[in-house]
């Protein structure tokens, strides 16, 4: 196990902010801290870099302690939110900022930062300005500095954030392409579930200082530990269920979820959980339509016994999607159902 | 930083400029006060009515003088921080000159220009003095903020003088402020101008202690305003500190290249008010020149030393005993300022009130009598292990001590400002914490850390309150030399005088010149 958190706590006079976490990283793995923002996730992740002092708790590296180790003889690299570029130097001898405090001679640093340049997308940017690159390009050097001198663990807290969404989307892909390619193991800070499920191995889960839930991806989102984190993870709706060999029944209809077993469960809804079907087993009335890229996004109030009371979302293909006020049937799609633990 | 050794290495590192100003200027302003409250004059002399309102005169003269240089000092900033126009290096090498004018010469040059001025003279003597504080401070803090929240501002539908007033302002507030602490520190300890231009009718704190100690001889009386003028700094100093609480904030660093450009519209009208301060600043200069240029015997007679010996060197060796004093005392500053600087950066969470105390303790050398302090050397330093008062260091310390605040007040601001975490990803890219000072905070704040030296320089060459009591008759200082030659009768001394002013103000204009070729004007941020 490389990283390893013990009953890490991080505390600003008063106020904890990370609370008794426990959480492992292994070599090569990414893994994803996933949680509103205020959350604890990036104290937790300066805490790791040396950059806060825990109160408590162990942070180990392959079993050593590094409670005495300084910040830069960590060898964990880490990429900010904007970057922190260092403004007097061009991109170039950013990227080699690195290689120059691990005394790297001056030909392989010149082909290391080339390297690097490269695996970003930004061969030939060396002698640029950092000033003159836009966020995506100056992140990407942020990147490019911090892996130069081969961490042993990287960093990033919401290393996506400041960018705007096309090209967030683009760079979360790239970024999970090359953390693999290197075989980089890293901690990820995010607010973005999607940004979370495509670069962790693993997500864990952070409210209030605590990890609620660790897991796969699929498996988070599945499977979320409990209201609060389905809620975070976008359940908007909670409806009861009893289920039978898996095959669940509620006042929504009957749906097949595999892994329900037998006994209650508690059926998280997002937004697709609920299709416009004509033969569908639920009834309401539209009372907002919104259109998304690829679906109408609907606020239905559902009629029947034992439905939500509050409006629920649902979803429609875009072309004939129904108008406010217009009567409409549903149906359940187990692609938008998680199921829950109980209301804790 | 995690481990107990790096924890200790601010508190290490305050001790320095702290060890210093406990060995050469506490204990010898606490020796002189004893020596004073020995007497019994003290209580007589609190309850004095005017005691009081040599005070009130103090403190109100120096407030005045204050906003003068600040109003006057802004228009200057703004061009030296924010416009690309011709001539703004010869705006910032020629502001620096009044700076460094021995006060007795400039108090001279104001009484022919305003013959009764009283009040008034004094006023804007101490003014024309400190304008270059206001412009060179609030210039590099106002050089280095991004132009763009201004524009924001705008774009949000603000006019021009409101945001600046919302924006702008706010932002270099902390600036303006350290200015002001600064200037009115000086104002109000301000020895020769007020010597000169008040008379016996407008005296200060400052002069009244030199006049009760060097002519009257009344210890306890000189020692009680000194107290009373340490107690009035303190306070003064306090309700500042308060009123800078929320200063430098992690304001965007930019290079002046990128945020200086071609004035428009209305912002020719501030240029148009810089062009007409630096006008006024030329006044008594131009005067001073043209005095010196009426006879070519005070020239000819700098080899010399004055009529009938006034002098013990000739004024060309002053000359040189001011720059190697000026060099010594710059360097000791350096260290002791930069220390000063990086400790107060670093003390921010959690160490709020030893970082204000480190903050007051510099600035009280700047508010203490210089004749208190060159008094107390005199006494206490002969208990030393090694005898500094036949030392040629003497000057060199006392001047540190002045200049000292001033590079701190330079340097400070601009380290503030840099981001915690540019200092950070250099750690977590393995640069120990030496290094990352090198790194990020000297190549960041390179060009102030220059701009502060060359300005301690420059008002050591010029520093006169103390270095005219330290410095032996044998070993003056060109200041020291010019105020003797003033005092002494003669028509060639007078000459004499007003031609060793120019050669210091030229001496002082060249170090200034090859202090800003040194800087690079672009391309550091």
């Amino acid at each position: 196990m490389a990283l390893e958190l013990q009953g890490l706590s991080v505390r600003y006079g008063s106020i904890a902010a990370v609370s008794d976490v426990d959480l492992t990283v292994a070599d090569g793995e990414v893994v994803a801290l996933l949680g509103p923002s205020g959350c604890g996730k990036s104290t937790l992740l300066r805490a790791v870099a040396g950059l806060e002092r825990p109160a408590a708790g162990r942070i180990r590296w392959d079993g050593v302690d590094l409670a005495g180790v300084a910040v830069h003889r960590r060898d964990f690299g880490l990429v900010f939110q904007d970057g922190q570029l260092f403004p007097h130097k061009d991109v170039a001898a950013n990227v080699a900022f690195g290689l120059r405090m691990h005394h790297v001679d001056r030909i392989e640093r010149a082909k290391r930062v080339d390297e690097l340049l490269a695996l970003v997308g930004l061969a030939g940017y060396g002698e640029r300005h950092v000033t003159e690159l836009s966020g995506g390009e100056q992140q990407r050097v942020a990147l490019a500095r911090a892996l130069a001198p081969k961490p042993r663990l990287l960093l990033l807290d919401e290393p996506l954030s400041a960018l705007d969404r096309a090209l967030r989307e683009q760079l979360a892909v790239d970024l999970a392409a090359l953390l693999r390619a290197t075989g980089t193991t890293a901690l990820v800070v995010t607010h973005d579930h999607d940004e979370a499920f495509t670069l962790a191995d693993r997500v864990a889960l952070m409210q209030a200082g605590r990890i609620r839930q660790v897991g796969p991806p699929d498996e988070v989102w599945r499977r979320p530990a409990d209201d609060v984190v389905a809620g975070f993870l976008g359940c908007t709706t909670f409806v009861p269920g009893l289920a039978d060999r898996d095959l669940v029944t509620s006042s929504l209809g009957e749906i097949a979820l595999p892994g329900a077993g037998d006994g209650t469960v508690l059926m998280g809804l997002r937004a697709n959980a609920l299709r416009t079907d004509p033969g569908g087993f639920v009834h309401g009335e539209v009372v907002q339509r919104l259109h998304r890229r690829d679906h109408a996004r609907l606020l239905v109030r559902l009629s029947g016994d034992g439905v939500p009371v509050s409006p629920v979302e649902a979803v429609a293909p875009v072309a004939g999607a129904p108008e406010p006020g217009d009567a409409i049937r549903l149906a359940l799609d187990a692609d938008g159902i998680a199921l829950t633990g109980r209301a804790s | 930083m995690p481990n107990a050794a790096a924890r200790l290495v601010l508190p290490l590192l305050a001790l320095v400029p702290l060890g210093f100003l406990g060995l050469f200027f506490a204990w010898p302003v606490v020796s002189i006060v004893g020596i004073g409250l020995g007497g019994s004059g003290v209580t007589e002399v609190l309850a004095s009515a005017d005691t009081w309102r040599l005070v009130a005169f103090t403190l109100g003269q120096a407030a005045a003088a204050t906003l003068v240089a600040v109003l006057a000092g802004m228009p200057l900033a703004y061009v030296l921080a924010r416009c690309k126009v011709p001539g703004v290096g010869v705006v910032r090498t020629l502001v620096l000159v009044p700076f460094v004018l021995p006060t007795v010469v400039v108090g001279l040059a104001f009484r022919s220009l305003l013959p009764d001025g009283g009040v008034l003279s004094i006023v804007l003597a101490n003014a024309f003095f400190n304008v270059a504080v206001v412009a060179r401070t609030v210039g590099g803090l106002w050089a280095h903020t991004d132009r763009r929240a201004e524009e924001a501002a705008r774009a949000l539908g603000a006019s021009r003088w409101r945001a600046f007033t919302s924006v702008v302002l706010p932002a270099i507030a902390p600036a303006i402020g350290s200015a002001a602490a600064v200037v009115f520190l000086f104002c109000a300890t301000s020895f020769g101008v007020v010597l000169m231009l008040g008379g016996a009718q407008y005296r200060t704190l400052e002069t009244e202690i030199y006049l009760r100690t060097v002519d009257l001889f009344d210890l306890p009386g000189a020692a009680a305003l000194s107290i009373l003028q340490v107690v009035a700094v303190i306070a003064v100093l306090l309700i500042g500190a308060v009123a800078r609480r929320r200063r430098e904030t992690a304001l965007r660093l930019r290079g002046r290249f990128e945020t200086a450009r071609r004035p428009v519209g209305g912002e020719w009208i501030v240029v148009g008010a810089a062009l007409l301060v630096v006008a006024a600043l030329l006044v008594p200069i131009v005067g001073l020149v043209a005095n010196s240029l009426t006879t070519m015997d005070g020239w000819r007679a700098l080899a010399g030393t004055g009529a009938s010996g006034t002098l013990e060197v000739s004024a060309w060796e002053a000359a040189w005993n001011s720059i190697r004093a000026a060099t010594d005392a710059t360097i000791l500053a350096m260290v002791l300022g930069v220390t000063a600087a990086v400790v107060l950066s670093q003390l921010r969470r959690g160490r709020a009130v030893l970082g204000e105390t480190l903050d007051l303790a510099l600035m009280l050398p700047l508010g203490v009598s210089a004749v208190t302090v060159g008094f107390g050397y005199l006494v206490t330093l002969g208990d030393l292990p090694f005898d500094l008062r036949t030392s040629p260091l003497l000057v060199p310390f006392a001047q540190a001590l002045v200049i000292t605040p001033l590079i701190v007040r330079t340097v400070l601001p601009v380290l503030r400002a840099i981001d915690e975490r540019l200092r950070q990803a250099a750690g977590t890219l393995g640069a120990g914490p030496l290094r990352v000072w090198r790194e990020v905070d000297l190549a960041l704040a390179g060009r102030s850390l220059i701009a502060a030296a060359g300005f301690g320089y420059v008002v050591a060459l010029g520093e006169f309150g103390a270095t005219s009591f330290l410095a032996r008759p044998d070993a003056p200082t060109l200041p020291v030399a010019i105020a003797r030659l003033i005092a002494r009768p003669g028509q060639l001394n007078n000459e004499m005088a007003y031609a060793a002013c120019v050669v210091l103000m030229l001496v002082t204009a060249l170090a200034v010149v090859l202090i800003e070729r040194l800087t690079p004007a672009v391309g550091e941020f």
